[in-house]
């Protein structure tokens, strides 16, 4: 099944881990694995979701989480797993 | 589950340093398309380019979406259309320039490449014909690529292409004056010219490709500039292992682009492009890096040397991670599409005499120069055959796109906008090779062996 990796990068922002789940329930991402960690102030969740179900398009899922993480002052990427795959092993 | 320092890395190169996909070039052969009748000849280039490329920016924008990674450019590289041409008139040629932009238009590409001729051992008439109207057809058009070979480290150097080349473009710039002198950004001018280089103005689909085929630019002067900075103070061995690995994961995030594009266009994967191309924005120039490495402005002494060991290291970095690298493949030195060579430039620090050297040990040449307008022809045929005296003797590619500003002095500034950027008026030597240009003829293929 094809995965993608969600990144949320910026200042703690109570709530944000249950809005991106609930997000990618809506859009049937079932989610695989979760990471986060705080320091100091800042927060970094990364999140592996299966994308093969999706009940919209990718552009449009990447999209609409990037609003989300807009309208709490955090940046968030959505993408396909394989360019850290390709990047990062032999 | 991917390590969490790889995931951050990558999203930092992306949103931090610039990092992106310069181009996904789609090499489109016309070779099928010739015919005897004019308009017959342009109908079927226009049907093939929209046909094939019909995805291209659709499938170009999604990959980009699915990957987070930006793909700035998507773009067309065709047969040199002197090979396919050899029954137009000098007007004929004008008119498939047309075509060409408006089926780049139709597609929304960026640039098409290709309105080419390979002219380094002698010229046809039609190659005449075409060259003849270079300046008309760039001017007419907005999206339509030039470049005439000149050169070859077999052949030798066609003299008499380069005079010609000398009134083409001052003609360019002429015709473009109202328009930053246009034309000739679109106009190169090459020795030992590859045939799958994916980037602008110097591409086009080459005698030996296939019907169609994908080749991809990688870009990331931006990311090699951070690792080089946040390596603090190591000796050049290692700092030459740092830049070879950033290059490697660039590059591989180019061999991933070009294979799902040609996956998805259904077209064959042709090559990656190892270039490290620059843009006028902060964080994305080559010139920074150099910088980065210990000079303390681009253009010094020492300039050369660094740059060496930077366009190796690309290329040692690069080449495992692509199944198949080509095109011009080193780091690219444009003066008015890199925001440090603009201030060395602007500063005084570099100059044209250093930039040639640059030139001997990386790709491409001397590129997006800006001399003044009032240069005399032979100066610039002399600039030429200097930059492309380079490449035969090395066996390597080098190139000139020079812009003589109509009008402009030294130290004014030209604004070509986008990518292309600006440029400061370089100084250039008016002293006169006219005498040497107008004997013309052919400077004999260099001897390999003997070296030195």
């Amino acid at each position: 099944m094809k995965k993608a990796v969600i990144t949320v990068t910026g200042k703690d922002s109570v709530g944000i881990i249950a809005k991106v789940s609930t997000f990618c329930t809506e859009k049937n991402a079932n989610i695989v694995d979760i990471t986060q960690s705080v320091m100091s102030e800042y927060f970094a969740m990364i999140m592996l979701v299966e994308i093969g179900s999706l009940n919209v398009k990718f552009a449009d899922f990447a999209d609409e989480l990037e609003e989300i993480g807009k309208a709490r002052g955090l940046v968030i990427s959505t993408m396909h797993e394989d360019i850290f795959n390709t990047m990062h092993h032999i | 589950m991917i390590n969490t320092a790889d995931i951050l890395e990558t999203i930092g190169m992306i949103r931090e340093e610039n990092l992106d996909i310069r181009t996904i070039t789609m090499g489109i052969s016309l070779f099928d398309c010739v015919s005897d009748d004019e308009a017959r000849l342009c109908q079927k280039v226009y049907d093939k380019i929209t046909r094939c490329a019909e995805h291209l920016v659709e499938i170009g924008e999604d990959i980009s979406k699915d990957y987070g990674i930006p793909i700035v450019n998507k773009r067309v590289s065709i047969t040199p259309v002197s090979l396919i041409g050899g029954a137009l008139t000098p007007d004929g040629y004008i008119r498939l320039a047309q075509t060409l932009d408006r089926a780049a238009e139709t597609v929304g590409i960026n640039f098409i490449g290709g309105y080419s001729a390979l002219v380094h051992k002698g010229m046809t008439s039609s190659e005449r014909n075409l060259i003849s109207v270079i300046p008309e057809a760039l001017a007419s058009t907005k999206l339509v690529c030039s470049s005439v070979n000149v050169a070859t480290t077999k052949a030798g150097i066609n003299m008499d292409a380069i005079k010609l080349m000398g009134s083409t473009i001052k003609r360019a710039a002429y015709l473009t004056r109202d328009d930053s002198c246009m034309a000739c950004a679109k106009l190169v001018v090459f020795a030992n010219v590859p045939e799958d280089n994916p980037f602008m103005a110097g591409a086009f689909c080459g005698v030996g490709e296939p019907d169609c085929a994908i080749n991809v630019g990688v870009s990331g002067p931006g990311a090699v500039a951070s690792a080089i900075k946040r390596a603090g103070n190591c000796d050049l061995s290692t700092l030459s292992d740092i830049i070879k690995k950033t290059a490697f994961k660039i590059t591989r995030v180019g061999q991933l682009v070009a294979s799902e594009a040609a996956s998805r266009l259904g077209v064959p994967f042709g090559i990656v492009d190892l270039s490290l191309a620059p843009t006028p924005a902060i964080g994305d120039s080559v010139a920074r890096i150099l910088e980065n490495m210990g000079l303390e402005t681009c253009g010094g002494c020492g300039t050369t040397a660094a740059l060496a060991m930077l366009n190796d290291a690309v290329k040692k970095g690069g080449v495992m991670a692509s199944s198949h690298v080509g095109g011009l493949s080193g780091a690219f030195i444009p003066v008015s599409e890199d925001e440090g060579m603009i201030a060395a430039a602007a500063s005084g620090a570099l100059t044209l005499e250093r930039l040639e050297a640059m030139t001997s040990v990386c790709s491409v040449g001397i590129d997006m120069v800006v001399v003044p307008g009032d240069t005399d022809e032979a100066v610039i045929c002399g600039l030429i055959a200097d930059e492309i005296s380079i490449g035969v003797a090395n066996t390597k590619t080098t190139a000139v796109r020079v812009i003589p500003a109509y009008g402009k002095k030294e130290g004014d500034y030209v604004n070509f906008g986008g990518l292309l950027g600006s440029a400061p008026v370089m100084k250039i030597s008016n002293l006169s090779p006219v005498a040497f240009i107008a004997r013309g003829g052919r400077v004999p293929a260099p001897i390999h062996s003997l070296k030195n």
